[in-house]
């Protein structure tokens, strides 16, 4: 069975837990996988650390804890510095390239992806679309889920209103990150 | 008959455990819910809150767990399907109120999202760690009936069957999640109301004079009237007779109390639901329930892999036991795993239904998280020898 573990970290306020709800979302619902998503849950609140775990595979999930992420997602230095230390072995990085620096807590063999997300949000018009703007970039990046169904769960998940700024978001990061992607293979 | 199709939110949905078990209640009829919210349960009511008002129907947050408890029998007794939701600590203050709708038979259903205990706990972090409050938390002699699902999709599929359940034994039915299927999100499926067989009231047909509250045929369940239809009736906490009045006598005592044991322990067969894999002829069978099934699920494999001769034995309903299939299993299998949240409650049943006549290995986890796999498969390992 084919199995991705996927962590998403970052800041309360930037969208982490939207960021893996759309992706377990694209992957179960229009993507025709399994898809667990579990939220760490505690007093988090805006601002302080806060992280998804996504686990996408084939056939149906029993243990959907992500221990040792496959792909590592982060948007804050904090979450990196948390998490970078656990990425599986032949793992990938996504990060936040204009907030953190990628250092030798990344086990070695570990390929890294930066985006500057949040500039790119910024550019876009609002900031508060960097999440988006990371999930087009994993989209693009890893190929895990098809385009159309990570944009139709974008679409159905974000406020109504907003669909066209989302979606503007999520096309940016994911030409950007297949661009980044062909330029290390 | 069929769903209401105003409760029925039909399609596909990626959403958490809590937000499916408010839509499986809805689902299933429940208009009435009254509650003191509590993590990890907020999300059921507060979804409640946020769709009954485009259903119809009525929620209430009341000044804690003892008035939310009652004011839903209230509701059931006005004729409403009836649910209150809470997490460990607000279910040790319902126990009493649990005593009071197993002997009026009330329909009602109590939603448990577990977390770890005792006392205040480990308010986001899950255990399974309620299953003997539920069975023994009232005084008194009583049979509840407790379901158990491992996942949102299960959220909503049980909760409509623990609704039919309370309907049909006019029992209070215990729906006993744990915060990880709470709040772990996952497709969920919503069919059409045409496909949602849901169970209505066991209404009387006589007239007021003729009809008597607790009057009973070989169903061992009687029929129900609601508030404001006509009839004048006596619902006690007491001991009372067929006409609900307060009988408080040995006798009286003996012919109800048999009764209300024997409505579902007559029909425990009928009730018992639980899921087996590979079973037959294995060596070892793990039983399990709930989140801690899944981790189960995933040993068992590794242990089939490794060649060991494993079965899978899944409570998704944990009372009434399904002790007559341990009995039947103890005499075939070298031993039983039990692994669960809490530090071994389940265990004593297969205990008790094994009778001696097979080992049954523990691996008691005192909550905060779930089993690792690796020690379920160790356990197996272990039993297999």
């Amino acid at each position: 069975m084919h199995k991705s573990e996927i962590r998403v970290g970052g800041l309360g306020g930037q969208g982490v837990i939207l960021c893996g709800m759309i992706i377990g979302k694209a992957a179960s619902i229009f993507d025709g996988k399994h898809a667990t998503l579990i939220q760490a849950f505690g007093p988090e609140a805006r601002g302080s650390a806060c992280s998804a775990q996504v686990t996408v595979a084939d056939e149906a999930i029993g243990y959907p804890y992500v221990k040792n992420p496959d792909i590592l997602i982060v948007m804050s230095p904090d979450a990196y510095t948390q998490f970078a230390p656990q990425v599986a072995p032949g793992g990938m990085l996504l990060y936040e390239s204009d907030l953190i620096k990628v250092d030798d807590k990344l086990p070695k063999g570990v390929r890294a992806f930066g985006v500057p997300a949040t500039r790119f949000a910024e550019e876009l018009g609002r900031r508060l679309v960097l999440n988006i703007v990371m999930t087009g970039f994993f989209a693009g990046v890893t190929g895990l889920l098809s385009y159309e169904s990570v944009e139709q769960a974008v679409k159905s998940s974000v406020p109504k209103g907003t669909e066209d700024l989302n979606l503007r978001a999520f096309h940016k990061g994911y030409e950007y990150g297949r661009e980044q992607s062909a330029g290390k293979n | 008959m069929h769903a209401d199709p105003k409760g029925v939110l039909t399609g596909i949905h990626f959403i958490d455990g809590d937000h499916a078990a408010c839509e499986g209640a809805l689902a299933a009829g429940c208009r009435f819910v009254a509650g003191y919210p509590i993590t990890p349960s907020t999300e059921v009511v507060e979804r409640f809150a946020a769709r009954i008002p485009l259903v119809g129907g009525m929620f209430i947050q009341l000044e804690d767990e003892l008035a939310s408890s009652i004011a839903i029998q209230g509701a059931a007794w006005a004729g409403k399907k009836v649910m209150t939701v809470t997490s460990g600590p607000g279910l040790s203050l319902m126990m009493e109120h649990v005593g009071l709708a197993a002997f009026t038979e009330t329909p009602c259903v109590f939603v448990d999202v577990q977390r770890g205990g005792p006392s205040t706990g480990l308010p986001t972090l899950p255990a399974q760690a309620d299953m003997m409050q539920v069975k023994w938390g009232s005084h008194g002699d009583y049979e509840p009936i407790a379901l158990s699902p491992n996942s949102p999709q299960e959220c909503f599929d049980l909760m409509i069957k623990a609704f039919n359940l309370a309907e049909t034994y006019r029992v209070p039915v215990f729906f006993m999640m744990d915060e990880v299927v709470g709040h772990m999100t996952e497709r969920v499926v919503i069919p059409e109301a045409s496909e949602i067989e849901v169970v209505e009231r066991k209404w009387t047909k006589k007239k007021p004079g003729e009809y008597r509250p607790y009057e009973t045929d070989e169903s061992l369940v009687p029929e129900m009237v609601k508030a404001g239809d006509g009839y004048r009736i006596h619902i006690t906490g007491l001991t009372h007779d067929e006409r609900g009045y307060p009988a408080m006598t040995a006798p009286a005592q003996d012919k109800l109390v048999k009764r209300l044991v024997n409505k579902i322990r007559a029909n425990a067969d009928k009730i018992v639901d639980v899921r087996e894999d590979g079973v037959a002829g294995a060596d070892v069978v793990v039983v399990s329930f709930g989140i801690t099934s899944r981790v189960a699920g995933a040993a068992v494999e590794a242990a089939r892999a490794a060649g060991l001769k494993v079965g899978h034995l899944r409570l998704v309903i944990t009372w009434p036991f399904p002790a007559k299939r341990i009995r039947e299993l103890a005499a075939t299998v070298k031993a039983f795993v039990v692994p669960e949240l809490n530090m071994g409650q389940m265990a004593l049943e297969v205990e008790r239904a094994a009778a001696g006549k097979a080992p049954v290995l523990t691996l008691p986890h005192a909550g905060g998280t779930v089993h690792e796999p690796g020690a379920i498969l160790a356990k197996i390992k272990e039993a297999a020898q």
